[in-house]
């Protein structure tokens, strides 16, 4: 319990000597919502794993690092991958980036739009820790308009971890709003250097209105000293779909959680998923899917791959609210096992107050399969890649989903560079 | 080309393989009959490397080489070919895919130029009409879905692409109908030549009808107890096992 007492007065810490000086800190109810924040994380701690939603993710590491904020910006820029989209908004070490970027219409820096987000910023927000730590001490993000009735094609969204010498927090808070109709591609990658020791914890409050698409693809792929604790918070009104699939294969301890709450009829969503865990590593997606209004579907599969000694968690919680009628919801999570040392902890929970509802969840945990490694050995194949081969197919099921082209080609480089980093 | 000297071989300590010797010469079709529990799958695994058989005595070469020294992919790539009595399902694995990463891992092992994928559907298609196989069998995943007798035909599919020097065939006519079991007995007719060697591994005599072996090899209780032309697995048929082995 002291770890955790320390690890939040660290945080506190830092508030309490910055507040003058983060973004908005003279404007009045920015200066309110990060005093409530305050107090909030004061009030619930960095959460340790006697609180049931943190069970199986331990944060004590986080609490013994110490971490500081990045300095100004580095006069060098980092070498990021090629934009892939025709816009993008670059983030390094949590600051946005003008020189790396180039933004769409409607793209706003956090940090030069805040004044502008009363009643806007924190909205969506629950009373979760992370995102309480978020709202305390963000400096940036991405705010993105996506008119109604506007194809706003593909915008690709990199946040990249320098080096600095020290650990380092950043706490973006992205604000993505979609009109009526409207429609997004957000093409979202976190990258680190290799040596870096930082926090990245990300805030997204996602509006999608009546009628409108977003497929959010996230690529997680921090570095092997980096920590990220990401929260999506989403509402869709009816008709509309917010489509998430999430790639989680980097970074020392990990967790994603994805909260969508589906507010209008017919409201849909998809959330899919892919963990690669490797020596070392701890990867935790945890989703929340609140079905508030009648007649929406939701699917969700999330695969899991762990290697070495290394720790996979899912926790999927599906709420159907008694309003939400006609409601079909599909969790499926699988975890493939490549190592004796690697564990996983799977939680599915259905809570139904609906009476017509299809409801289904499944959980399956396996190693690689002998027969199926043999037979594609026995055709010349060597092991090592026969081994990708049937990683891949476990994969499948859950990346077909993701059929914008760029973002195909976005996940198939992370896995295979995964791959061909950490395969054994 | 094949040489089994001696050879015993057990699986979680029961000793299936008493002692096999057995020679197929290049060019040659030699047929291995048996009932059921007599060691005939056990000696096609042994032969194409699956684990969990343990060698405990006798050798096995292939054209000189120690071939269980070798990986199985090793045995591949040197032209060794099983046909698996029952072939396994990948899901989410493409058959495209998977035939066209065999053949050029058999290519780069040979020190040959790998198939590029327009190279490769030239190549497929040519011997997938000749199966008499349909073509979207290509586009779906391997096995997953397919009947028995697609299995069979996509194993053959897969000797026909591989062009192994030895094929080992293990109860490929179980599950197989008269008209498949033609198809099938073609494939494998069509790649013999002087340097092409099959063991055909059945428990009836009705493939030996349409591939005529050289050789005929009774196994029972782990070892060969009779060796003749295609005459004996008449006799087999007619007299059963116990009779002709007396």
């Amino acid at each position: 319990m002291n770890t955790m007492v320390t690890g939040a007065a660290a945080f506190l810490g830092r508030f309490e000597g910055l507040r003058e000086r983060l973004p908005g800190g003279r404007t009045p109810w920015v200066a309110q919502l990060r005093a409530d924040a305050a107090e909030s994380f004061r009030a619930q701690g960095l959460p340790g794993r006697r609180i049931e939603a943190w069970h199986y993710t331990d944060l004590g590491v986080l609490a013994q690092l110490g971490f500081t904020e990045a300095l100004t910006l580095a006069d060098e820029a980092p070498a990021l991958p090629p934009a892939r989209a025709a816009h993008r908004a670059v983030f390094v070490d949590g600051r946005f980036a003008p020189a790396l970027s180039q933004l769409p219409a409607g793209a706003t820096p956090l940090s030069q739009a805040l004044d502008d987000m009363e009643g806007r910023l924190g909205a969506l927000a629950q009373n979760l820790p992370i995102v309480a730590l978020n709202t305390m001490l963000f400096e940036d993000g991405l705010v993105l308009d996506v008119p109604a009735g506007v194809d706003a094609g593909e915008v690709e969204l990199l946040s990249f971890a320098t080096h600095a010498g020290r650990a380092i927090a950043f706490h973006p808070r992205h604000l993505i709003r979609l009109g009526a109709g409207a429609r997004l591609t957000l093409i979202d990658t976190s990258l680190g250097e290799a040596e870096a020791t930082y926090l990245h914890n990300p805030v997204y409050e996602i509006a999608v209105a009546e009628g409108a698409t977003l497929s959010h693809i996230r690529i997680q792929r921090e570095g092997r000293s980096g920590f990220q604790l990401s929260t999506v918070l989403a509402a869709v009104q009816a008709g509309g779909t917010y489509d998430n699939f999430t790639l989680n294969a980097g970074g020392r301890l990990v967790r994603n959680e994805i909260h969508v709450a589906l507010q209008g009829p017919k409201a849909a969503c998809h959330m899919n998923g892919a963990q690669l865990v490797a020596e070392g590593q701890h990867a935790d997606t945890t989703t929340f899917l609140d079905h508030a209004a009648p007649d929406c579907p939701s699917r969700q599969t999330y695969k899991t791959v762990l290697a070495g000694r290394s720790r996979g968690v899912f926790q999927g919680k599906i709420l159907v609210r008694q309003a939400a009628q006609r409601t079909d919801g599909y969790q499926m999570n699988q975890a493939l096992l490549l190592s004796d040392d690697a564990e996983i902890n799977a939680k599915p929970q259905l809570e139904i107050y609906a009476d017509d509802v299809k409801c289904s969840h499944g959980a399956t945990v396996g190693a690689l399969d002998e027969a199926q490694l043999f037979y594609l050995r026995a055709r010349g194949i060597p092991a090592a890649t026969a081994r990708a081969m049937l990683v891949e197919a476990f994969l499948t099921e859950a990346i077909e989903g993701v059929t914008n082209p760029l973002a195909q080609e976005a996940l198939s480089e992370a896995i295979s560079g995964w791959w061909q980093k950490e395969a054994v | 080309m094949l040489k089994i000297e001696n050879l015993t071989a057990e699986i979680d300590g029961k000793q299936i393989l008493k002692g096999i010797t057995l020679e197929v010469p290049a060019g040659e079709v030699h047929a291995i009959m048996g009932p059921n529990g007599s060691g005939k799958s056990t000696l096609s695994y042994v032969l194409s490397g699956r684990e969990g058989y343990e060698i405990t005595g006798g050798s096995v070469t292939f054209n000189g080489i120690d071939l269980l020294a070798m990986e199985p992919e090793e045995r591949a790539a040197a032209g060794v070919f099983l046909a698996f009595q029952y072939p396994v399902e990948l899901p989410g694995v493409g058959n495209a895919n998977f035939l066209r990463t065999a053949l050029n891992a058999i290519r780069r092992a040979r020190g040959e130029a790998e198939v590029d994928a327009m190279q490769f559907l030239k190549l497929s298609r040519a011997k997938i009409k000749a199966l008499q196989m349909s073509e979207d069998m290509l586009k779906r995943n391997v096995n997953v879905g397919f009947s028995g007798g697609e299995k069979k035909r996509n194993e053959v599919l897969q000797m026909a692409l591989l062009e192994p020097k030895l094929a080992i065939l293990d109860e490929t006519d179980s599950g197989l109908d008269i008209d498949a079991l033609k198809i099938v007995a073609d494939g494998v007719n069509a790649m013999r030549g002087p340097a092409f060697s099959a063991l055909v591994i059945t428990h009836y005599q009705r493939l030996l009808d349409h591939i005529t072996p050289d050789r005929v090899h009774v196994l029972m209780g782990g070892r060969i107890v009779k060796t003749g032309g295609p005459e004996l697995a008449l006799e087999l048929e007619a007299e059963g096992y116990a009779k002709v082995a007396a």
